[in-house]
Formats: structure tokens, C-alpha cells, sequence
């Protein structure tokens, strides 16, 4: 019955997104206030209908009700609750319910906060957003419903992939859609503007929370996806240029550069157009993501052809909302004339080297991740792009962008000289030489590079730093003046500097986990000991322990250093009777600033144990900086401007220094 | 999502054993670390853009075998590619050769900069030259309003 309702409430949020799509669309070309007044309360009811169906689904899962098909297909009795949850979007038609969810919760945020928002601008970007929903609604009922119902209902479900039995694996779905989803909010604004054809200001003031609100959420979710695979996947590494992974990566590095480009549409006035064509490619490249990981087309064209309804499906919509959006555009754009001068070397000029950086960097992810199928396609020779490429072509393209980041920000509007920036960077200048004398100090044998990349990594860092205390005037001695121009300073710029000190931080940790890991493969039979980066570690003895739907073989390893104990850690493989699956659960001891890894394998015949264990310089670093960028995000998201809404000139001129 | 294709991944190599088993390893540090290297541009072929290295499927094992027995045979890095490759084709190397088929690859993104950069520089050029913004009837009329506000 619940699962009926939830079914029903599915369908009646589909007739809902079409008169949400319809009727204040009509309204706003009519300036018909009582047609536009229909988008609100539609999309908080959509929200509330889809809502309705996620709850029963969810109902579905949590009573283990393996009447219906998804259930059993994809839970188990035995399995924890956390999982029983997770299990709802661990599929694809339930995440694809996930996805129209989110979507229509920030449908729903926009009725209930845009108060600020003119009524026809509100109105139009409702109608997109509902054809979003309209789209990925039709694409669930027709093709992925997931209520679908088994007669006669099996006795048990036939579990969850282990895989994804994993507390920081089981909300790395959510987020990543918050992002994903969130991006469509850009894109709705996007194509109002251009329907409306006119991009002020306050346009651009509009879009950056939304787009912020997205961001955080990505990178959230890119961050979570990364060290779940590190701690996960059994090797030890954090990325692997895995196309899924790409498929992420690509709207974050766009949504970036939007976030950046907004701040020159909205204090400048140039680059509006600009603008709106990242904001139309963030969400289609979200879509592409979708795609590609929906499709099962990645593994191969040729698997797209084995079930080809729902990838057609999909791509049909892809291809709908991107040539509409860009013929939208090239119809369009050109009303949206540029106002004001632009000099190169200014702060608008720092944005738009960001923005070209960012762009090109996200094009080679995105050549280098669709190259292999395009060629597939067209029948030429079978290729494999991997991370060598990524390293030849991206990395080159973000080096020059981390020197520029922190010089950008201390540069003035309309026309800055450099020799001011640089005198307020000396500080951090400083820091780099130190830095970098002192990794070649330390590790005289190591590669050069590294000692490059953490000077790079310490100008992140560092110029973060000197960019806020040059604001409160840190160095000028009187404190309490500095602390009360802190306590004054919007918090937009916060946000910038934690955001972009979390770069360095993240940069830190790549560049010291890559550099300079030190790795032990070895066979260890019980009471034998091995060395790795100055610990010793002894395997104890091996055992076997029951989890809640699990087996685990254990390795107790006392570590110690020095002859000084210092951990005990217990490495599992663990065996899943119902999925019949194996998963490895390494045993990570951090100390902040490096980790421990070990990973323990089969017995190889001879009674040794085999042991894989990595000493893992920095590596916490890299989520830890992934979460300070998020951070930032979130309290820049609280800055008072975008409360505000509208912007008032004097109000904004009053605001210290623009921020970010 | 990336999860699920991930998921697929695993059924393929169901069971967890991981890459390169201490039975394998050369005694020559040397060598072993050629072979390492060497895995590491090596793709397996039933993973998905997985190395050799990485891997734990038995096609890799395999692989890693033969890249250290030629290794051991005295062939140079270039050579042990080379033979695998014969052997399986370019889709083995994670590093896509440099020829007509992939021109458009790898000089795709420098392209892309290329392009970004002039369309940059034009719209610097073009606001160099351009002269303060017209207002049109409209916002004329509210900077006067404005303006009679604030008297």
C-alpha cells in the first residue's frame, strides 16, 4: 500500500513539474502576476510529492519488503540499518529518485528564500527548473521505476554489494547529488537571463550562493569519494583518473570557475555572457556525468548496446537540455552587451586568467576521459587514456593557476600595479624559500619536484594568510585595531582565504603522499617482524572475527618504534556469505601528519601472511584541505550580502574591501 | 555514481588479493623497480583504468610476470613495452602513443587553452578600447530618481 502511495505520489509530482514548468512560464511572458504566482507553491508541492515517494521507498527498504523488485534485489535482512538507508540510493533507480529529489528540494529552497528575487526571474527559473524535473521524472516512470513490485514476493533480498557497505561510501551519493543537482540552479538562472535577456548585477549576486551551495556539497563529495578510495580500495592511492571520478571532477572545475566569474559579472559587469555559458556547461556537464555513469558506457560503447533504453534515455535528455541551452545562448547572448573597461593586469584580469586555466583544465579531463569512446565510436584503433596523460596535461595547467592564486586577490579592481601585490606577498614569498630550502635539507636524495610542490603548497598557504592579514592591517601593531577590522572583514573574504589555504593544504598532501610513500610487500609468517619508515612491525598472530553479515580474517599487528610500542592495528579481509563477495578493510593509523597503512592479504601456502603496508607521508592532508575548501565555502555562503539579496550601491561600497 | 561503476569493477575481480605479491617481486632491487615503473604505464586490460601495478585480477599478475621475465632477460623499459604491446595492442599502455589518432588528444587541451587565451585577449582588447557605458532612457530616469532621493 505504502509502496502504491509513493508510486502515486511519483506520478502526481510529474503532472506537477509540467504545470510548474508551464503555466509561470506563460505568466512571466504575459507579466501576468497570478500565472506566475503558480511556480512557488507547485514547487514546494513537488518537493513534498517526491518526498513523499522517497519516504515510501525508503519504508521499502527499512521493513525489508522484498515484494518489491529493487528491494530484493538490493538489501537483506541481516544487513545494518546504515546500509538498510544507504541501500535506497546504492541502485540506479533509486539514486535517480535521490537525484529528482535534491533537484526538487532546491526548487523548493528557491520558493521559500527568492523572495528577493524580481517575480518574473523567480518565475522563469521555477518553469526550468521544473523542465529539468518534467525530464528526469518521465526518465524514472518510464524506464527505472523502482516500485515495481515481485508476485510472489521472495523470502530474502539478495544484499547490498559490500563494496558499498561503508559508512563514508554509504552519504558520498548524497553529496555528490547535492553538488550535481545543485548545479542545475545555475543553469535555471541561466537560461531565465537569457529568455529574459538581461544579466545585471544582481543576476550575477543571485547565482553565486546557488552555485556556492552546489560547490560545497561537490566538493564534500569528491573529497569523501577520494578517501573512501584510498582507505578502501586496498592500494593506498587517493585518485585514479578513473572516468568515474573525472566524471565528478569536471563540473566542480567548471561550477569553480563560475564562482569566480560571477564575482566579475557582479562588481564589473564584464564577462557576463561568459558567465552564463559556464554556468550552461557546469550543469551539462553535470548531465554528461550522469551519462556516462548511468549508461554503462564507460565500460565499453559496446555495453551501451546491451541495454540501451535507459542510456538512450538519458542521452536524449542530454542532448535536449545542452544544444537547447547553447542555441539558447547563440540566439541570445549577444543581447547581453559587456559594460566597463578591462585592463589585464587588474583583479578582473586575475579572475579571467582563473577562469581560462580552470576551463582548459576541465576540456583535457574531459578529452582525455570521452577520447577513448569518441574513437571507439568512429572505429578507429582501441586506446587507453590513463593517469600519465592526465599528469602531462592537467597538472601543467593547474601549476600555473596555484601561482596566480593567491597574487589575484591582493590585485585592485580596474587597474592594479604589481609592485604593490608583491610587497604585501613578500611574507609568503619568504616562507616559500624557506620551505623549499628546507625540503631539500631534509630529504637531500629526493626528488626536486617535490621540493617544488610544496613551495607551491606553501604559497597557497601562506598567501592566504598574508592576504587577510594585510586586510586587518596585522603587521601595523595595533591589535586591537586588527581585531576590530577582523571582526568587520565581509565574510566572503574569510571564506576565499580558508578556501584557498585548503587548496594548499590539499596541494600539500598530494605532493607529500606522492613523493615521498614508502611502500613494504612482504610475507610475514605469525611472530615475524619488517621494517617500514622506522617502525617495526611484528604480526601478532591471525584470527577470525563475525561481523553483523560479514566474516573477517584479522591481522594483529603490533607496531612499534624505537622498541617503544605504538599501535596495535588490525587489518581485515572480510568475507560477505549472502553477496559472496570479499572486501579488504585496511588498517590506517594517522598521526596527522602522515599515515600508517597496512592491508593484509592470503596465506601464501608456506604459512606467511602476505602484508602490504605504506607509509603515507602527508596524506591526511589531502581530505583535510578538501574539507577546509568546503569551509570556506560555507562561510562565505553565510555573508550578509547574499541575505541582503538585491545589492544596494551604497550599502556595497560601504562593504570594505570586495570580497574574493 | 562513480560508486557503482566501482562496484561493477569489483565483481569483475571478485575477491581481494591485491597487486604485486611479495612471490613476485625480483631480489634485485634495481630491476624491481624498473618493473614497478614499468607496471605503473601498463593498463589491466579486464579493469578499468587500473595499472598492473594497482591490480589484483590474474591478467595483471600474468602481466607483471612477464614484464619482470623480460626485465630478468635483459630487455630495456622501451623494449618490455614494446612486447607487450605487440602482444596486446595499444590499448595495454595507459599512456596513449603520440600518433594521427591521438593528435587531437593530446594537443586537444593545449588547443582548448590556445583558444580560451585568444577569446581572452579579445574581449581585453575590445575593453581597452571601449568608452564608458551608454545608460539607456530607463536607467537614466531611476539614477535621476536615485539621485532626487538622496538630495
Amino acid at each position: 500500500m505504502i509502496v502504491e502511495l509513493g508510486h502515486f505520489a511519483l506520478v502526481l509530482a510529474l503532472a506537477v513539474a509540467l504545470l510548474q514548468m508551464v503555466v509561470p512560464m506563460i505568466g512571466a511572458q504575459r507579466r501576468d502576476p497570478a500565472l506566475m504566482a503558480v511556480a512557488a507553491p507547485a514547487a514546494v508541492a513537488q518537493f513534498v510529492l517526491i518526498g513523499i515517494a522517497f519516504a515510501a521507498l525508503m519504508h521499502a527498504f527499512l521493513t525489508s519488503d522484498f515484494s518489491v523488485a529493487l528491494v530484493m534485489k538490493n538489501s537483506h535482512t541481516a544487513k545494518p540499518l546504515i546500509y538498510k538507508i544507504a541501500g535506497v540510493w546504492g541502485n540506479h533507480e533509486g539514486s535517480m529518485v535521490l537525484w529528482v529529489l535534491i533537484l526538487s528540494l532546491y526548487g523548493a529552497l528557491v520558493a521559500l528564500f527568492g523572495g528577493n528575487l524580481p517575480d518574473g526571474l523567480r518565475a522563469r527559473v521555477l518553469s526550468v527548473q521544473a523542465l529539468i524535473g518534467v525530464a528526469f521524472l518521465g526518465f524514472i516512470l518510464f524506464t527505472s521505476n523502482p516500485f515495481i513490485r515481485l508476485d510472489p514476493a521472495p523470502i530474502e533480498g539478495n544484499g547490498l554489494n559490500p563494496i558499498l557497505q561503508d559508512p563514508a561510501l554509504a552519504f558520498h551519493p548524497p553529496f555528490l547529488y547535492a553538488g550535481y543537482v545543485g548545479l542545475s540552479m545555475a543553469f535555471s538562472f541561466a537560461i531565465a537571463a537569457l529568455i529574459e535577456g538581461r544579466v545585471d548585477a544582481s543576476w550575477a549576486r543571485w547565482v553565486r550562493p546557488w552555485t556556492l551551495a552546489a560547490w560545497v556539497p561537490l566538493t564534500v563529495g569528491i573529497a569523501m569519494g577520494s578517501w573512501w578510495a584510498y582507505y578502501t580500495l586496498g592500494w593506498g592511492g587517493f585518485w585514479f583518473w578513473d572516468p568515474v571520478e573525472n566524471a565528478s571532477l569536471m563540473p566542480w572545475l567548471v561550477a569553480t570557475a563560475l564562482l569566480h566569474s560571477a564575482i566579475v559579472a557582479e562588481k564589473r559587469g564584464v564577462l557576463k555572457s561568459w558567465t552564463i555559458l559556464l554556468a550552461i556547461f557546469a550543469f551539462s556537464l553535470s548531465l554528461v556525468g550522469t551519462f556516462l555513469v548511468r549508461s554503462g558506457v564507460l565500460t565499453s560503447v559496446h555495453a551501451f548496446a546491451v541495454d540501451p533504453s535507459r542510456g538512450i534515455a538519458i542521452l536524449c535528455i542530454l542532448v535536449f537540455f545542452i544544444g537547447g541551452a547553447l542555441t539558447l545562448y547563440g540566439w541570445r547572448a549577444p543581447v547581453l552587451k559587456a559594460e566597463g573597461l578591462f585592463a589585464p593586469l587588474s583583479r578582473e584580469g586575475a579572475l579571467v586568467m582563473n577562469n581560462l586555466l580552470l576551463a582548459a583544465a576541465a576540456a583535457a579531463v574531459f578529452i582525455g576521459t570521452l577520447y577513448p569512446l569518441f574513437l571507439d565510436a568512429i572505429g578507429g584503433p582501441k586506446i587507453t587514456v590513463g593517469a600519465p596523460f592526465f599528469n602531462m596535461t592537467f597538472v601543467p595547467l593547474m601549476i600555473p593557476l596555484f601561482c596566480l592564486v593567491p597574487i589575484g586577490p591582493l590585485l585592485k579592481w580596474k587597474r592594479s600595479d604589481l609592485v604593490a601585490a608583491s610587497e604585501r606577498l613578500m611574507g609568503a614569498g619568504v616562507a616559500v624559500i624557506i620551505v623549499i630550502i628546507a625540503v631539500l635539507a631534509f630529504h637531500s636524495r629526493g626528488p626536486w619536484l617535490a621540493a617544488l610542490g610544496m613551495g607551491l603548497a606553501t604559497w597557497l598557504i601562506a598567501g592566504a594568510f598574508f592576504e587577510v592579514a594585510w586586510r586587518i592591517g596585522l603587521f601595523s601593531g595595533n591589535i586591537r585595531e586588527s581585531f576590530r577590522r577582523a571582526l568587520r572583514l565581509p565574510r566572503a573574504s574569510w571564506g576565499m582565504a580558508l578556501a584557498h589555504g585548503g587548496l594548499g593544504i590539499a596541494v600539500a598532501g598530494i605532493v607529500g603522499t606522492t613523493a615521498w610513500r614508502q611502500e613494504l610487500v612482504t610475507a610475514l609468517k605469525v611472530g615475524d617482524s619488517a621494517e617500514l619508515a622506522g617502525y617495526t612491525l611484528t604480526l601478532e598472530k591471525v584470527g577470525m572475527r563475525n561481523g553483523p553479515n560479514y566474516e573477517a580474517l584479522v591481522g594483529v599487528i603490533r607496531v612499534t618504534r624505537e622498541g617503544r610500542e605504538v599501535a596495535v592495528m588490525l587489518p581485515e579481509k572480510r568475507s560477505f556469505p549472502v553477496e559472496r563477495q570479499e572486501k579488504t578493510e585496511a588498517a590506517i593509523r594517522t598521526t596527522g601528519f602522515s599515515d600508517l597503512y597496512i592491508v593484509i592479504g592470503d596465506e601464501n601456502g608456506q604459512g606467511g601472511w602476505t602484508l602490504r603496508a605504506y607509509y603515507n607521508n602527508l596524506a591526511p592532508w589531502i581530505w583535510a584541505g578538501g574539507m577546509i575548501m568546503a569551509a570556506g565555502g560555507i562561510v562565505s555562503l553565510t555573508d550578509r550580502r547574499y541575505r541582503i539579496g538585491a545589492p544596494n550601491r551604497a550599502r556595497s561600497r560601504l562593504a570594505a574591501q570586495p570580497a574574493e | 555514481m562513480r560508486v557503482l561503476v566501482i562496484s561493477l569493477l569489483m565483481l569483475v575481480f571478485a575477491g581481494a588479493a591485491y597487486a604485486v605479491d611479495p612471490g613476485e617481486q625480483l631480489k634485485d632491487p634495481v630491476l624491481e623497480g624498473r618493473a614497478r615503473e614499468i607496471s605503473k604505464e601498463l593498463r589491466c586490460l579486464v579493469c578499468q583504468n587500473q595499472s598492473i601495478d594497482d591490480s589484483n585480477a590474474d591478467l595483471a599478475k600474468d602481466l607483471r610476470r612477464i614484464v619482470r621475465e623480460r626485465i630478468v632477460a635483459g630487455d630495456t623499459d622501451q623494449q618490455v613495452l614494446d612486447y607487450i604491446v605487440a602482444r596486446y595492442g595499444d590499448f595495454v599502455l595507459l599512456k596513449p602513443p603520440f600518433e594521427p589518432a591521438t593528435w587531437l588528444l593530446w594537443f586537444g587541451p593545449f588547443l582548448a587553452l590556445l583558444v580560451g587565451a585568444g577569446i581572452a585577449w579579445s574581449v581585453i582588447r575590445r575593453g581597452r578600447e571601449g568608452v564608458a557605458p551608454a545608460l539607456n532612457a530607463e536607467e537614466k530616469a531611476r539614477l535621476e530618481k536615485l539621485l532626487d532621493r538622496s538630495e
